[in-house]
């Protein structure tokens, strides 16, 4: 491959793409960019075949790695230092200095005799957190650009041989790299001497087999070697001592793909977006009780209320915003008065959330926040690999506080032991899994206090959700008769003529909650107290 | 030369970890997956030290020390952390030290007397496992198991079996054999380095069950007398007799490590049936003595002294050599001899009797 | 050696000599040893651990660790429920009990005629479409209860 073809391929490409055009398929979840939205990772999805390189190439595709492999490495290093973009798979370290590291570690080895690669790439697509599936839309909608960031940064740490490590519930995007890989090795752009330029790099695919401790680096190492994903200490850092021991560099797929645009437009434009800490774009994907649930690209620095509001044309069903919840499971959940905050890394750590992959969940009234806290840590708690006690004990027994608490058993000591565990456990775990898994209940202890004083001091669950902690009353005044929730009630349980106040026939009622979403008056109240417990489904 | 300063003190040294570093400066970190035979883990967080600089407390066994490290082995932020530690191993252990095999000699005991855990603050589900009594040789108390990953790391990293290895995840992991079958179903050996690494009750040698505990038993090095390997290791001896051979990790030979054989195998000692004096067959002593000899246990032998035995031993070589010619001779040697016995039995063969029928049991 | 597991010996053998000479070739193997046995019982693992030359016990380690494995077969149709964030903030836990009812089975079983596995995920990435229900490769977005049956009828 010479530039002359990769231009005369684009050229070809970009006229046959003006005929042709690409259909979205009207349920995907990316939909035509909304005000305020950027796109640089997301750019190409939606709008090329992803099963055909040349569409990529004619987007400019593979341009970036020419222009690269005509600079030195320490060039690439450099640039990439200056763009500012740090790493989008949770944490924000910049992978220009992982390159950085990572070359040095090379160089500081004899290169090896056996002709094993003197380094590693890997792409982590291993995106485990709910709520977060950017990574996914990226590999299924413009896997060239992973690669060709790929081959990028290989260049520039000295690696020849990259591993890209997808989740296996991800089969489609599997599917587009199995056929994006070949194609690129069949022109030339993988494989050896690239663009005739001396610099050998090809990519493996390695799936993932249900684990989401494997998106921690050194998991996801072990992972790869064949092992069981369990995290080693650091030091030593994959850098120096990663995949078969060689240097390694761990990057995350937005931030791979975020590279050849970081090189094609320069490191000037990119760190011409965002906020003075945290450049460029992110892409975040909305979900939960918001009204336009999606995906989306915004530069750093937006507000939540943007996003939820602006983008995300606000809650649902007109219910009131309780709390965002970011950053996946060991992020945190944000109260409104965060709304208006600037999304940065800074700033969500400071507010105790993370940034984490990019998802956000919205919560409304209606979520309990000390029911979502022990959801993650249910997550969390069967996700811990047991290596070490911290983790694997300390958030079983916040697990088991947080259920005792949904079910009306908390004592005002589990709050204390609360508290005890999750100083402890996050400076004493071995990996980022166990110290972040204390984020969600930490910031909800912090943000939601009262939430869990009522669950523990009147066993009531303000937001209905816990069962057994509430109960449903049909307001006299307000009810019109309309009949609707009779009808919906699968025990038929609510009694009442049409047009006169209907009345719930509480120790028959299961709380099942289909009246009360389904009143459109707001006459059903959530009201303390429990209904008889012999007539509540067993729990999960 | 690196220097670093642990608790104030300034230290210089050649390399390695926080760990070795303060162990060859007389500052003690307590350890629980750590063992000197085994590479370092980092697993159980108990030796987690503050490191300036660092957000989160950092384990000494693998930490690698650094030019003007600052670290502090002891602080309150420390000592509450390990001690947080171990009450969540507390919280999933069985409190009955009282009836332990390894009450007095266990690492997680020692370490909760220490830290003054006198009971935790965490209620809620531990493991519950049956006893596992279905092997010879080694009894598996896996609720007493802290899952420091000790024997499994010496079954790969000593024996090279593999025999073991964590299953599951999380809190249901567990120490097991492939699809967690017995012992003996697995490509386990039994040479027991599991139980000479094991910090807690969690393997136990069966045999010694109930025969004493730590401080009633005195330990007598010795070497193995199975084979010419010449293996070291310790009798612990309650009342004269032997009641468990266990692992002396400072001899040379091998380091700690036993075979099924030296581990497991001290029953002999006291076995009515173990042969102290020789016997000659009746008619033999007959022959040599010309008297009745003193009746052994065993019908058609009678007790004789080494002296005699040796006797009628070298006169039988003798005559079998004169009458039929050195070929008629065979000698089998013992895989229980040293080398040097070995060679001179073998001279025996080839330059007294002149055959070269000479083989040893080393099949044993 | 069992009839189960000769049924396809020879694609084994020729899955454990593509890539054994990759470093890390346990995983994939399993991975593609479960597409053609559909589970991963003991003689099969066995068999991977001496193709590969790797423990035994690191074989089962191995399979154990990872939820995407299993050592019991799995019915024709694999009805994954995503519990994660936004499915459940969205109910999907409703939608188990029902799929619990409609199949008989708790989620991690397979109905006796193997028809059906019921199993739990965390997040499939299809949040904006919560809750969700994937079965096989095709997936069920924004499910109610009452749609459960109907759905599930789809899959013989």
């Amino acid at each position: 491959m010479t530039l002359k073809e990769l231009e005369r391929i684009r050229a070809k490409a970009q006229k046959e793409l003006a005929v042709r055009g690409v259909e979205i398929s009207p349920d995907s979840e990316l939909k035509p960019p909304r005000p305020g939205e950027v796109r640089v990772v997301l750019r190409n999805c939606g709008q090329i075949d992803p099963e055909r390189i040349e569409d990529y190439i004619a987007k400019d595709g593979y341009f970036a790695l020419y222009k690269v492999l005509n600079m030195t490495p320490e060039q690439v290093i450099e640039e990439a230092k200056r763009s500012g973009l740090r790493g989008r798979g949770g944490a924000g370290f910049p992978p220009g200095q992982k390159w950085f590291f990572a070359r040095q570690a090379v160089a500081s080895r004899p290169a090896p005799a056996d002709g094993t690669p003197p380094a590693y790439l890997i792409c982590n697509g291993d995106e485990g957190d709910p709520g977060a599936f950017m990574d996914r839309a990226v590999l299924e909608g413009d896997p060239n650009s992973v690669l060709e960031g790929m081959a990028i940064a290989a260049y520039a740490m000295g690696a020849t041989q990259g591993y890209i490590y997808v989740r296996a519930e991800y089969p489609v995007a599997v599917e587009h790299l199995q056929t994006a890989i070949p194609q690129a090795r069949r022109l030339g752009l993988l494989g050896k001497n690239i663009f005739g330029k001396g610099f050998d790099f090809d990519v493996d695919i390695r799936i993932g087999a249900g684990a989401f401790v494997c998106g921690e680096e050194t998991a996801l190492i072990d992972s790869i070697e064949g092992r069981r994903g369990e995290p080693r200490p650091r030091p030593p850092f994959p850098a120096v001592s990663g995949l078969w021991g060689k240097p390694t560099s761990v990057n995350n797929v937005e931030t791979l793909a975020n590279i050849p645009q970081i090189f094609l437009n320069g490191a000037d434009w990119f760190a011409g977006m965002g906020t003075e800490k945290s450049k460029g774009t992110k892409t975040f994907a909305i979900a939960g009780k918001v009204k336009n649930a999606g995906l989306i690209e915004v530069p750093m620095g937006i507000t939540m209320r943007e996003i939820i509001y602006d983008i995300g044309e606000g809650i649902l069903n007109k219910k009131k915003f309780k709390a965002a919840q970011t950053g996946g499971p060991l992020g945190g959940c944000l109260p409104a008065k965060y709304l208006d905050t600037p999304i940065d890394f800074e700033s969500l750590a400071a507010a105790g959330s993370l940034m984490g992959s990019g998802g956000l969940i919205v919560l409304d009234e209606n979520d309990c926040m000390v029911d979502v806290a022990r959801f993650f840590m249910d997550f969390t708690q069967d996700e811990s690999c047991g290596k070490c006690p911290p983790c694997c004990l300390g958030t079983k027994r916040l697990l088991e506080i947080l259920t005792r608490m949904t079910q009306a058993e908390g004592t005002a000591e589990d709050l204390q032991t609360i508290e005890y565990l999750t100083e402890n456990i996050s400076t004493t775990s071995l990996c980022a899994l166990g110290q972040g898994s204390v984020n969600p209940v930490v910031t909800t202890m912090r943000h939601f206090r009262d939430e869990y004083e009522s669950h523990v001091y009147k066993k009531f669950c303000p937001s209905g959700v816990c069962k057994g902690m509430f109960h449903y009353e049909i307001l006299a005044d307000v009810c019109n008769g309309c009949g609707v929730c009779r009808k919906k009630c699968p025990d038929k349980v609510i009694k009442g003529d049409k047009k006169v106040v209907h009345e719930i026939d509480l120790p028959n009622c299961i709380v099942c909650g289909d009246c009360y979403k389904a009143c459109k008056f707001d006459a059903i109240a959530i009201r303390p107290g429990p209904t008889p417990k012999s007539r509540l489904p067993e729990r999960r | 030369m690196t220097t670093l300063t642990i608790n104030g003190k300034t230290i210089e040294a050649p390399g390695g970890t926080i760990l070795e570093v303060s162990q060859a400066n007389g500052i003690r970190i307590p350890t629980l997956c750590n063992h000197p035979a085994l590479a370092p883990k980092g697993a159980c967080r108990l030796c987690l030290v503050e490191v300036k600089g660092s957000r989160v407390l950092q384990p000494a066994c693998t930490f690698p020390i650094s030019e003007g490290m600052e670290v502090q082995t002891e602080s309150p932020k420390v000592r509450a952390a390990r001690k947080f530690v171990l009450e969540l191993l507390l919280s999933d252990h069985p409190k009955d030290c009282m009836t332990c095999e390894m009450c007095g000699n266990c690492e997680l005991q020692d370490l909760i007397y220490e830290y003054g855990v006198k009971e935790t603050p965490f209620v809620g589900d531990h493991h519950e496992y049956p006893l596992d009594d279905r092997d010879p040789f080694i009894l598996r108390d896996m609720e007493k198991c802290i899952h420091c990953r000790r024997c499994i790391r010496a079954c790969d990293e000593i024996q090279a079996v593999n025999a073991i290895t964590m299953i599951n995840r999380g809190f249901r992991s567990k120490v097991a054999t492939s699809f967690d079958t017995r012992l003996q179903d697995s490509n386990c050996v039994f040479c027991g380095q599991c139980i000479s690494v094991c910090p807690t009750g969690a393997l136990t040698e069966k045999d010694s069950h109930g025969q004493g505990r730590v401080w009633q038993t005195t330990k007598v090095t010795t070497t193995c007398p199975y084979c010419g390997v010449g293996c070291n290791f310790d009798l612990n001896i309650r009342d004269g007799k032997v009641v468990k051979v266990t692992s002396n990790w400072n001899n040379p030979v091998n380091k700690g490590a036993l075979c099924v054989k030296g581990r497991f195998g001290w029953q002999f000692l006291h076995s009515p049936d173990r042969l102290t004096i020789p016997l000659m067959k009746s008619s033999l002593w007959k022959e040599h003595k010309g008297t009745e000899g003193a009746p052994s246990r065993y019908e058609g032998f009678v007790e004789a002294d080494w002296e005699t035995a040796l006797d009628a031993v070298a006169k039988g070589l003798l005559t079998a050599k004169s009458e039929d010619g050195p070929d008629a001779v065979g000698i089998l040697a013992s895989a229980k001899c040293t080398n040097e016995e070995n060679y001179l039995i073998q001279k025996l063969a080839r330059r007294e009797i002149g055959t070269n029928n000479i083989d040893h049991c080393a099949r044993l | 050696m069992s009839m189960d597991l000769l049924a396809h010996l020879q694609e084994l053998d020729n899955l454990i000599t593509r890539e054994k000479p990759k470093g890390g070739a346990l995983i994939p193997v399993l991975h593609q040893a479960q597409e053609l046995y559909g589970y991963l019982p003991k003689e099969l693992q066995d068999y991977i651990a001496d193709g590969l030359g790797i423990p035994q016990s690191n074989v089962y380690g191995v399979v154990t660790f990872y939820a995407f494995f299993t050592t019991k077969p799995r019915g024709r149709h694999r009805v994954g429920l995503c519990l994660g964030t936004a499915c459940y903030v969205r109910g999907n836990t409703k939608n188990l009990e029902r799929l619990s009812r409609e199949l008989g089975v708790n989620a991690g079983e397979s109905t006796p005629d193997l028809r059906y596995s019921l199993e739990v995920c965390r997040c499939i990435g299809l949040c904006s479409k919560a809750p969700a229900i994937m079965i096989d490769k095709s997936v069920h977005s924004k499910v109610q209860p009452d749609q459960v049956a109907e759905i599930l009828s789809r899959y013989e």
